[in-house]
């Protein structure tokens, strides 16, 4: 589409990874950290308004009675493990590997399943003890930020798999490399927002 | 039968003359729309050529239809409120409808207007002006328009269906809490800037990567021409910007259909929120629209002065400072609200020193003009106007800045006075000078002048007939958004020489209508490419309109200004076509899906707004559907074979050779 050439101009070709071997590749893999820029914002500004509102409990529950250590602990290692599955489902890539990709991609999914199921059931509970998301502003921010960030993860699955299909009916090209890698950023991405959550929302309401 | 006619009579707006004139003008619109493309078999055409297109040269140009589109309505709604607010005690509006105008009004002209406008302008320029044969995702370039075009739509709608948004165009809760505000108008509102607010950043983020990677070789970023510039940083700050619109409206819809408590006034929730996170992108909206404007003015300025711009590295230093410093003044919109004194010296003084960077702009744009040839051509009227313009709206804005003057400035008529100097005479007149400026190079011919200097002078006089009453008027305390006022407030004059000058300016806008359609048929025809004769970026070494792949062969960058400099050594584009061999070329394939994926999002924003979940939802689907078969779609580009580039080249007269099939 522009007119530098298919073959890149970063020197040797042999060097760049196939995601980044054509001038597609490169663009939309730029393309996607600047969206995770402006994704980064996003939750910048739930974070606020959580960290905001966090003490607006409205004489309802409050993040130290809710919060159990069990739940969200399962959570975080779920995730922060796929995550390096993930990993290894790119450096297999890398390798040519089509099998053992497939293999650890199928893994990253079942893990984000865990994650999302845990979660579903860790908001449900909520629920039923009364601890809606319209029964103060606290709860209102906390399952706002929290639930977008399982809506992103549960985004992700669904992308993810849409890959995974890709890369068992059209096997590790140019274009199947490129999606992986740039779903695989998605997914760390997440992982770090959840570094976050966990420190923000989890850790300092257990503690307060 | 009869909760069908209760349904109907709330569904659709009822009660009023002027909703009813509506309604049958836009039937009788459509109608004519549809018996047009019937009667001259052009539905395909539409289909194929436009609807589905992915090029940024045909997007450029629906974006240019629908911004003045959305200009006329935006200004009808203006000249309704002036005719209002012309005589003390007119009953022309009730109440209730005067709200819902001037809401309308603010929304669609920022965000149905200015920001297609600016879009318009970024695609029709950029990949043209770098050397690119289209932007770098132009897939969703397609999707970034149809977002925005359905988005405005469902706002428009809100007009005869289910009623308008009523609570001013920020939209500030509690007011806009459901129980202050229960009718779908807000919901409209709400759900129309969101669906056109993900296409904003989708913008944003193809220009930010089609600026970086797709310059032609040899175009380092400070050979770049400066609008290119000005594009550069305005993506940057819709980037950062638009996220915080985004959450803002989405946690009051979340208010009013599912009931959390972020901004009502009990269980906790915080207005201010709200006020924060919307002017935290509320504020940095102002320089996206402006800025692209200064890169148009320094393209303009320093074409018809023929002379390089001054103070290239001074130009592109102020526009980034812009684009930083911009983001760190929000709460200036609220200095009365009582963030204490500390918090207000801050941000006083940071709006204070964007005016630096902005002053330095200014004053290159008149050394630029220092001593040139300079040619009076439409262009050059608009950006000549707009230097007075932008300095006196720069003076009131420090005004405004200034923490205790703002205590009596606040929501008065001088603020409102205010942000039209500034954004009329910054945005909109830089807008219609590249509207002026491009217009050759999207189709081929000229505007015609004599026309052109009638609106121009019907809108620069009408603007400040229109607009400076109202400083005056903003001290003798009349406050905005009042919807009547008593004669005895001594007002009346000033009130009714603003209508005057508002109508003025309406005049000048049928002018420019006048002026489009004569000039479809008598305008000057542009058969060189470098339709003013005195282009100085590569837009203008390509033909007019240019080909579909743009550059037949990428040009090589050694200068800025690099065509002027082309021209200079007696060199053209053209040569290269004799000279070097064609290889084909790599395009991306039209596609329905932005269009469809589009029109789901429409569908869902329409069952949302009237919380019938069932469409929302099943809309949601559709667009998921859309992204998964755009996920599994294999042939999505194509290549142009030498052939036809050579055939295309040949008849705009730049290659005379063997063409195998001609």
């Amino acid at each position: 589409m522009s007119s530098i050439s298919e073959k890149g101009t970063h020197g040797n070709d042999h060097a760049l990874p196939l995601e980044y071997s054509t001038e597609t590749g490169r663009l939309n893999i730029l393309g996607f950290w600047i969206f995770l820029a402006t994704d980064l914002i996003l939750f910048a500004c739930l974070f606020a308004t959580y960290i905001i509102l966090s003490h607006h409990t409205d004489g309802g529950p409050t993040g130290n009675q809710l919060f159990e250590v069990k739940g969200f602990m399962v959570e975080t290692i779920a995730l922060l493990t796929s995550s390096f599955t993930g990993s290894l489902s790119i450096f297999a890539m890398r390798n040519n590997n089509k099998s053992r990709m497939v293999g650890w991609m199928i893994v990253t999914l079942l893990l984000g399943i865990v994650f999302v199921g845990y979660e579903m059931s860790e908001f449900v509970h909520y629920a039923s003890i009364g601890a809606t998301m319209q029964r103060s502003a606290f709860l209102s921010a906390f399952f706002t930020l929290v639930g977008t960030h399982g809506c992103h993860v549960t985004l992700g699955i669904f992308w993810m798999f849409s890959i995974l299909t890709q890369v068992i009916r059209f096997g590790i090209n140019k274009d199947t490399a490129r999606k992986a890698f740039i779903v695989g950023i998605y997914w760390h991405f997440l992982d770090i927002v959840w570094v976050f959550i966990f420190t923000v929302v989890y850790m300092t309401g257990v503690i307060s | 039968m009869s909760s069908l006619e209760d349904f109907a009579s709330h569904f659709f707006v009822t009660g009023e003359p002027m909703i009813y004139m509506a309604d049958v003008a836009i039937v009788l619109v459509t109608l004519g729309i549809i018996f047009t493309l019937t009667f001259l078999k052009k539905w395909k055409w539409l289909w194929r050529e436009w609807i589905t297109t992915v090029d940024h040269k045909k997007i450029g140009i629906m974006y240019l239809i629908c911004a003045l589109l959305m200009f006329f309505r935006g200004g009808m709604d203006a000249l309704l409120m002036r005719t209002q607010l012309a005589l003390p005690d007119l009953k022309f509006l009730d109440p209730q409808h005067y709200d819902e105008i001037f809401t309308t009004h603010g929304t669609i002209m920022i965000l149905f207007m200015a920001m297609p406008f600016i879009f318009s302008v970024f695609n029709i320029a950029v990949p043209l002006q770098i050397g690119a044969r289209d932007v770098a995702f132009p897939y969703l370039n397609a999707v970034s328009f149809w977002l925005f075009f359905f988005g405005a739509m469902l706002f428009n709608l809100s007009f005869v269906i289910g009623g308008s948004p009523d609570a001013g165009w920020i939209s500030y809760p509690p007011l806009t809490e459901l129980g202050f505000d229960p009718g779908p108008g807000e919901n409209y509102y709400l759900l129309a800037i969101s669906i056109s607010g993900i296409g904003s950043i989708a913008t944003g983020i193809n220009f930010i990567v089609t600026i970086l990677k797709m310059r032609a070789p040899g175009m380092s970023l400070m050979k770049m021409p400066l609008f290119s510039w000005s594009v550069l940083s305005a993506s940057i700050v819709v980037i950062f910007a638009f996220p915080a619109l985004t959450i803002a409206l989405a946690l009051l819809l979340f208010d009013r259909l599912f009931g959390t408590h972020f901004f009502t006034m009990t269980h906790g929730g915080s207005p201010m929120m709200f006020v924060n996170l919307f002017w935290l992108w509320g504020h940095p909206e102002v320089y996206i629209v402006v800025l692209p404007a200064f890169g148009i003015y320094s393209e303009v300025v320093a074409a018809f002065s023929k002379k390089r711009v001054f103070g290239y590295a001074s130009m592109v230093t102020s526009l980034m400072i812009i684009a930083v410093i911009n983001y760190l003044v929000w709460a200036h919109h609220f200095f009365i609200m009582g963030a204490g004194a500390g918090v207000n010296t801050y941000f006083a003084i940071a709006s204070m020193i964007i005016a630096i960077p902005t002053g330095v702009k200014i004053f290159n744009w008149l050394f630029t003009m220092y001593r040139g040839k300079i040619q009076f051509t439409l262009p050059m009227l608009w950006t000549i106007a707009f230097i007075p313009c932008f300095a006196i709206g720069g003076s009131t804005g420090v005004m405004l800045a200034t923490v205790p003057a703002d205590y009596q400035e606040h929501n008065s008529y001088f603020m409102i006075a205010h942000f039209h100097n500034v954004l009329i005479g910054g945005t909109v007149f830089g807008l219609i000078a590249g509207m002026y400026y491009w217009w050759p190079k999207m189709f081929g011919h000229k505007l015609n002048h004599t026309l052109g200097v009638w609106a121009f002078w019907l809108f620069q006089i009408g603007f400040y007939v229109c607009f400076f009453p109202q400083y005056v008027l903003g001290f003798m305390g009349m406050t905005r958004r009042v919807f009547t006022y008593s004669a005895n407030a001594g007002w009346t004059s000033l009130n009714f020489i603003s209508s005057i000058g508002a109508y003025a300016m309406g005049l000048g806008f049928i002018f420019i209508v006048v002026q489009v359609l004569y000039s479809i048929k008598h305008g000057e025809r542009d058969t060189t490419g470098d339709a003013w004769g005195v282009g100085r970026t590569l837009e203008w070494a390509i033909p007019s309109p240019a080909p579909h792949y743009n550059f037949a062969h990428t040009p090589e960058v050694r200068d800025r200004d690099e065509f002027w400099y082309m021209k200079e050594r007696g060199e053209s584009l053209a040569e290269l076509n004799k000279t070097k061999v064609f290889k084909p070329i790599h395009m991306p394939k039209n596609s329905a899906k932005p269009f469809m994926m589009s029109l789901f999002f429409f569908i869902s924003g329409f069952g949302f707004v009237f919380t019938w979940y069932v469409i929302g939802f099943a809309g949601l689907i559709g667009v998921f559907v859309c992204m998964w078969l755009r996920s599994q779609d294999q042939h999505t580009d194509y290549y142009i074979p030498v052939d036809e580039i050579k055939k295309t080249e040949a008849s705009y007269g730049r290659y005379i050779g063997e063409v195998i099939g001609k």
